[in-house]
Order: structure tokens, then C-alpha cells, then sequence
């Protein structure tokens, strides 16, 4: 994109800003469309589960539900307990909101569509991804009330926990891909499986990977079964208790934005990406990005479902899945695929 | 131009931010200024370069040492008036540690100017591998040349751990709360629910 702003006559400089900020829009303002969107599929899909309708109102097939949504939270007024931290209080939705769009810019959506194509690309995901954690705490801590001080804690210890296992996951992803590049990654993916099947979930050391960075994704973005922190039954709604309108809605924008980054994931690092599922020269006419997209919705859709039918699991079952089923395994994965690669790909 | 720009406003960041760190009333605020100035610091990596140390910063600092100091900071609930209290009583100690921290810069500063210090002969072991990129020159140095002193580093770490383990662990005594997760996962609907048809007026024993 740069050479075309150079081509209607700016310097290097100039067209590269240019560029850079219209690249951040073409991703952002679709993304916040699209988080939009999702809440209305997630919605529909649970509402589907438990046979009932869902939003079915406003607009055609109630398809501007979250539209409304987002409309009369915005005209409400904002509340700021009195006791609470009034900085922090504000700081901490626009915090998980910001974080929750900064990991997009290393998201490749097709063969060279990447904001910045670092070298680093899945480090900086997983930085980001550990800087979530701040908006939960802090709102926690400065809403001044027991409630969200509760879930903060329980946020706190319940990411750290599972962040652990997620790097695990992504160095064995690496390992294989032999790049941090997320273009790398999903060039890597070609063919992979007997030389046919694009994507890493097709490797027999991979696959239980895969399993356990899903489990460790639902953790993450504190979806079902994993939404102890905002456990209505024990908490009432978690650290969000003490927000309303607009700064509500910022969380609300972010946890799902982040959902839907977890989705692509998934799709990016083990399931090929913008590649087609199958090496077939036919199925390249389909442009990439629809690939990525029909993946990254599919994944949403075993997120979906997996909160409608999944119970709630206990605090001490969570810590235990993470601590000593996750990260044991995840380990000794690491030490296998190296040792394979080692024994395979680079000698001894 | 812009890389000055971006050099002068991270350092200026990071040396608010850590000055904010101390002056903060508040503990918790004075964490969040501590994050801020990790964060800055990680900017000035980048700008240098060293886009893998700068985000293994934001991972390692930002990200999880942080969040524990943040987490204990906000469980203590610090009352800040009783720890300046004792303000006067810590002053001498506090200026005899500045102290040392100014000699130690001055003639850090001092050695530099002097000229830099040979460290060994340079037999272009350490050299960085041209056209590789950050992560594949560090791996190589860290597991050629400094192989050693690396695993060092990590068995240190090791016993640290062990020795935390060790320091918290309390035989478990009491048997209340403990649950026999395998025991949880291998009931079956079957051995938790009875179909009874008690006679009218008659209980059921369970």
C-alpha cells in the first residue's frame, strides 16, 4: 500500500504513515463491525441450543440487535461510584478494549495482507495477550467494592495460569513452523498433512497441542466453562459489576474482540490460515481472506457451543487442569517435538 | 528524525514513569507507573533493534512479574501514612544507598569516557551472523558460546524454585477440603441416581 500513496506523489515517509493508518482502519472498523456481528451469532447460536429464538426484532432476523445494544448503552449515563479510584476506574475498560485491537496488527489475513509483518509476530501476540490481564485487575481493584475485588483476583490467577500453557503450546508450534514470522507459520502449514492437508492439526504431535490451546483459549477470554469471573450465581457480574454504559460496552467490545482473536488463532497456527483446507489448485480461486473467515467462524461456533452445553467448572478443577494436567503435558509435548525434529529434520 | 523523536519520547517516558514509580502516593499507582516504564523500555528496545528482547520484556515484566507485584500490592491493602511514619528513622539509609547508586554512575560514566573495556581477546566468536535475524543470534550465542553459563543460570533458577516449594510446603494434615479428583471423575450417573417408586405414604430409604 505504500507504493500506491507514493504514487500519487508523497515522499517515503509520508506514504508509509499514510498507509500504516489506513491499514489500522481497514482492519479495525471492520473488526468492530464484526465483534457487532458475533455477539449476534453467539446469541442466535445459544438462543438456537436452547430452543428459544433470540433476537429476532430489531431489524431483519433481529440483525441489528447489537446495533440497538449499542445505541442505548451509549446514551446512558455514565456512573462512577464514589469510592471508587476515579482514574483507574476509567482507565481499566479502555485498557482491555486497546489491548484487545493491538494483537490484530500481526494477524495475516492473506498471502502479505499484514498490518506489520515482523519477525516476531506470535512473541508480540503472546506480549499482548498477557497485557489483558490489567484491565480486569484494575477495574477490579478501583471499583472500591467486594464483588469485582473477588473476580480481579480470580482473573489475575486464572490468565496467568493458563498463559503458561498457551506458550507452550506456541513454542511447539514454532518449533515446527522453525519461524516466529505468522506469515511463516502459515506457509509452513502447506501441505503438511501427507501433502494434502494444509495445516499443523493434521500432525499426530500437533494435534493434542491444538486441543489444549482451545481448552486454554476458552480459558483465556474467560468464556464457559472457564467465566468464573464473572460467575453470576457467586459474583454478580464480576469486576464489571460497578460499569455502565460506555465503559461497559468497552469490555464487552474487548472480550469478544478477543474471542474472536483466540478464533483466529486457532485458525492461523494450526489450521492453515488463509490456505484452503486441501491442497487443490481449484480451491485457490477462493480468495484467502474468505478461508480465514469460514475457519475463524467455525471456531466461534464450537466457542458457542461449547457455552450453551458445558457446565461451569469449579475454581480448584481450573487451577488443576492448568497447573497439572496442562502444563505437564504441554511440556513434555516440547521435549517430543524437538527431539523429533531433532531426530528428523536437523541431525544429530 | 522520527527514530530521535521516538528515542526522546520513550526515554522521557521512562524516566517520568520511574520517577512517578517512587513519588506515587498510592501503591498501587506506583505499580502502574513501574508498568508504564517497562513499557518504554521495551519502545526503546525496539528502537535499537532488539524487537525479541523487547517483547520476552513486555512478556516477562510487563506480564507476569507485574501482575504479581500488582496482585500483592492490592491483597495487602498498604496503609501508606503508617510506612511513612517511619520515614525519618530509614532516611540515613536511603542517602547512603543513593549515594553509592550516584559513585557507581559517575564512574560508570567515568570508565566509559576513559575507554571501553577489552573484554578478552576478540576472536569474532561472538560476532552477530549477518542477515540472521535477532531470535537466531541470540539462540546461537546462548547455546554455542555461553551454553554453560546458560544452563547455569537455569539450574539456579531451579533450586530458587525448589527452595520456594520447600519454604511454603506444610504437610497436609487436616483432610477437610481435599477431594479425590479421580474419584470425582469416574462417578457415573449410574452410582449417583436411584429410580425408586415409594408406596403412597411411605419414605424412601436411602
Amino acid at each position: 500500500m505504500t507504493a500506491f500513496f507514493q504514487s500519487l506523489g508523497m515522499t517515503y515517509e509520508w506514504a508509509w504513515f499514510t498507509s500504516t493508518i489506513a491499514g489500522i482502519l481497514l482492519i479495525a472498523l471492520p473488526l468492530m463491525l464484526a465483534v457487532a456481528m458475533i455477539i449476534y451469532v453467539d446469541r442466535k447460536i445459544w438462543a438456537a441450543m436452547a430452543l428459544r429464538k433470540g433476537p429476532n426484532v430489531v431489524g431483519p432476523f433481529g440483525l441489528l440487535q447489537s446495533f440497538a445494544d449499542g445505541l442505548k448503552v451509549f446514551l446512558q449515563e455514565t456512573i462512577i461510584p464514589s469510592a471508587a479510584n476515579k482514574g483507574l476506574f476509567l482507565l481499566a475498560p479502555i485498557i482491555t478494549f486497546t489491548v484487545a485491537l493491538l494483537a490484530w496488527a500481526v494477524i495475516p489475513f492473506n498471502s502479505g495482507a499484514v498490518l506489520a509483518d515482523i519477525n516476531v509476530g506470535l512473541l508480540y501476540i503472546l506480549a499482548v495477550s498477557s497485557l489483558g490481564v490489567y484491565g480486569v485487575v484494575i477495574s477490579g481493584w478501583a471499583s472500591n467494592s467486594k464483588y469485582p475485588f473477588f473476580s480481579a483476583m480470580r482473573a489475575a490467577a486464572q490468565m496467568i495460569s493458563y498463559e503458561v500453557s498457551i506458550g507452550f503450546t506456541l513454542v511447539c508450534v514454532v518449533l515446527w513452523a522453525g519461524t516466529f514470522n505468522m506469515n511463516g507459520i502459515v506457509l509452513a502449514q502447506q501441505g503438511h498433512g501427507l501433502g494434502f492437508v494444509n495445516g499443523f492439526f493434521f500432525n499426530p504431535l500437533l494435534f493434542p497441542m491444538w486441543v489444549v490451546f482451545l481448552i486454554s483459549a476458552l480459558a483465556e477470554t474467560a468464556r464457559a466453562p472457564f467465566d468464573l469471573t464473572e460467575a453470576e450465581s457467586e459474583l454478580v457480574a464480576g469486576y464489571q459489576t460497578e460499569y455502565s454504559s460506555m465503559s461497559f460496552a468497552l469490555f464487552w467490545l474487548g472480550e469478544y474482540a478477543n474471542v474472536l482473536l483466540m478464533c483466529t488463532l486457532n485458525a492461523v497456527l494450526f489450521f492453515g490460515g488463509w490456505l484452503p483446507p486441501v491442497e487443490w489448485s481449484l480451491l485457490y480461486y477462493v480468495p484467502g481472506w474468505l478461508w480465514l473467515f469460514i475457519k475463524i467462524f467455525f471456531f466461534f461456533f464450537v466457542f458457542s457451543w461449547i457455552k450453551a452445553t458445558v457446565p461451569r467448572f469449579r475454581y480448584d478443577q481450573l487451577m488443576r487442569l492448568g497447573w497439572k494436567i496442562f502444563l505437564p503435558l504441554s511440556l513434555l509435548f516440547v521435549v517430543l517435538i524437538s527431539g523429533w525434529l531433532m531426530l528428523t529434520r536437523y541431525g544429530v | 528524525m522520527i527514530q530521535t523523536l521516538a528515542f526522546y519520547l520513550f526515554a522521557a517516558m521512562v524516566i517520568a514513569s520511574a520517577a512517578l514509580t517512587i513519588l506515587a502516593r498510592n501503591p498501587v499507582h506506583s505499580v502502574m507507573w513501574l508498568i508504564s516504564s517497562f513499557f518504554n523500555a521495551a519502545g526503546l528496545m525496539i528502537i535499537i533493534g532488539a524487537e525479541f528482547i523487547a517483547m520476552l520484556l513486555v512478556i516477562v515484566y510487563v506480564g507476569a512479574v507485574a501482575v504479581l507485584f500488582l496482585f500483592i500490592v492490592m491483597m495487602l491493602n498498604i496503609d501508606f501514612a503508617e510506612l511513612r511514619a517511619g520515614f525519618m528513622k530509614n532516611f540515613p539509609v536511603g542517602i547512603a544507598i543513593a549515594l553509592v547508586l550516584l559513585a557507581e554512575l559517575v564512574l560508570g560514566i567515568g570508565a566509559y569516557r576513559a575507554g571501553a573495556l577489552e573484554l578478552g581477546v576478540p576472536d569474532g566468536s561472538a560476532a552477530p551472523i549477518l542477515g540472521a535475524s535477532n531470535i537466531e543470534n541470540i539462540g546461537a550465542l546462548m547455546y554455542g558460546r555461553y551454553l554453560f553459563l546458560f544452563e547455569t543460570a537455569g539450574l539456579i533458577l531451579l533450586v530458587a524454585m525448589i527452595g520456594a516449594i520447600v519454604l511454603t510446603h506444610r504437610e497436609q494434615r487436616a483432610p477437610r477440603g481435599h477431594q479425590n479428583i479421580a474419584k470425582q471423575i469416574a462417578r457415573q450417573p449410574e452410582d449417583a441416581i436411584v429410580n425408586t417408586k415409594p408406596e403412597v405414604g411411605k419414605g424412601v430409604q436411602l
